[in-house]
């Protein structure tokens, strides 16, 4: 794999095609699980695993798949997969499956391992694949991190909420002043649609902002 | 084509594709088994674990000898709430039952159901109790897990330590608001009056039963 591929693929993970802010996919764990910050990030955390494995596997076996039934075998690849990271995660690091252990089955509700399954681990091969699956995670990771942390913070003032459960000791940031009302709007469903609709015209914004700036591009001759 | 190939029909199509998803399912089936199976020991570990935990939060380990998860009578208690048969953990020292420990369920929380573990002595008298699952609203209702309580030198749950609701009055077995000797957090009556009411009747159960309870394995 040459540099210019992984590049290609980094940026397309991170910005060009963001799952959330451009493919717009995955919404339901987006709008259930992002009312915190820490939530968010730990989501994202076992949809990067599940991604990378995934990409892995089903670009090793993409020669033996007829192309009539790969979405019912990338289906079963992908929740055979899911099943058995929870299952590892409990026996054998549970502590950690305590604090990620309900977001890994909501992975299977989520269709952007499917969809990248489909749109790129199916034509490419497996190194590339399970870079493609982790940049596309890591995407996600930013995005529902900010995602949440603006809910959090608007809804209910405060900032990493939750994380004593992942890290014992720390305690959640109060950002506004402990009587701060709170807003309950930005915790619940409609809260999350408005505000990723912001994140999502943001982007807008500054791809337009930035291809204003830039010189026009000569014509090829 | 070659003449030696037969030509591709419909129906061999449909065969080798059949024939290829089934194989998928098969291979990937048996990873799921063989996953499961090699980790099922140590999820049963662990889950007896956190199990442990919760009891020795409310019946500390000095106080019996034996393997409690493995010493338990089944019985059907209604009275007791918790949607099925209850499964009655019995503490024995030398050989002579020294505390029970039980979940029972206050089904008229705020927020629904409120599963708690309670340890009974054999007197009747309340060793512990803690609120295992709740959904009672944070950081109002949520103080009936000392964990949340802001108290953590006197945590509201522990006011039953070392009463028998058998010999207090019901009267008395209320929130100081309704006359009772119970504290609770302004704005938040419910949670308590919920959590007061089915400790007392869990523990009155378990006092009426005790024959049944005792009854070897």
């Amino acid at each position: 794999m040459t540099l210019a591929e992984f590049r290609k693929i980094a940026v397309n993970g991170l910005w060009k095609q963001n799952t959330s802010l451009v493919q717009i996919l995955g919404l339901c764990p987006l709008l259930a699980v992002t009312t915190n910050l820490v939530n968010g990030a730990m989501l994202s955390l076992a949809t990067i695993l599940v991604m990378a494995l995934s990409g892995a596997v089903i670009s090793s076996l993409r020669n033996l798949i007829p192309h009539e039934i790969r979405i019912p075998v990338f289906i079963l690849i992908v929740a055979t997969l899911v099943t058995v990271i929870d299952l590892l995660f409990n026996a054998n690091l549970h502590q950690l499956y305590l604090v990620l252990g309900i977001f890994i089955p909501l992975i299977t509700t989520n269709c952007i391992v499917l969809a990248r399954v489909e749109a790129y681990a199916n034509k490419n091969p497996p190194l590339q694949s399970t870079f493609d699956g982790i940049f596309m995670g890591v995407g996600m990771l930013w995005t529902l991190s900010l995602l949440g942390g603006l809910r959090e913070l608007i809804g209910q003032g405060t900032l990493l909420s939750g994380i004593d459960m992942v890290i014992p000791g720390l305690e959640a940031i109060q950002v506004f002043p402990a009587n701060y009302p709170g807003f309950l709007l930005a915790l619940l469903p409609p809260g999350a649609f408005i505000v990723l609709g912001c994140l999502v015209a943001w982007k807008n914004w500054a791809e337009a902002r930035a291809s204003a700036r830039r010189p026009p591009r000569k014509k090829a001759p | 084509m070659t003449p030696t190939r037969k030509p591709k029909t419909a129906l061999r199509m449909a065969a080798r594709t059949a024939l290829i998803l089934f194989l998928f399912v098969v291979a990937f089936t048996a990873l799921l088994a063989a996953a499961h199976l090699w980790t099922r020991p140590s999820i049963e570990a662990a889950a007896a674990g956190e199990k442990m935990k919760l009891i020795d939060e409310v019946l500390p380990r000095d106080r019996y000898d034996n393997d409690l998860l493995d010493d338990a009578v089944t019985l059907d208690a209604p009275e007791l709430d918790s949607g099925g048969p209850s499964r009655i953990l019995r503490a024995r020292k030398d050989g002579r039952i020294v505390a029970l420990v039980f979940e029972t369920v206050a089904p008229d929380g705020y927020a629904g159901n409120i599963r708690l573990l309670l340890a009974l002595d054999a007197g009747g008298r309340i060793i512990g109790v803690r609120a295992v699952a709740h959904k009672e609203t944070p950081g109002l209702g949520d103080y009936i897990d000392p964990r949340k309580d802001r108290d953590k030198a006197h945590p509201w749950i522990a006011q039953f330590d070392g009463l028998n609701p058998a010999i207090i009055d019901a009267r008395e077995w209320r929130v100081k608001k309704d006359g009772g000797r119970f504290d609770s957090m302004a704005g938040a009556t419910v949670t308590p009056r919920a959590v007061i009411k089915a400790v007392r009747r869990a523990a009155l159960f378990i006092a009426a039963n005790r024959e049944l309870i005792q009854a070897p394995r």
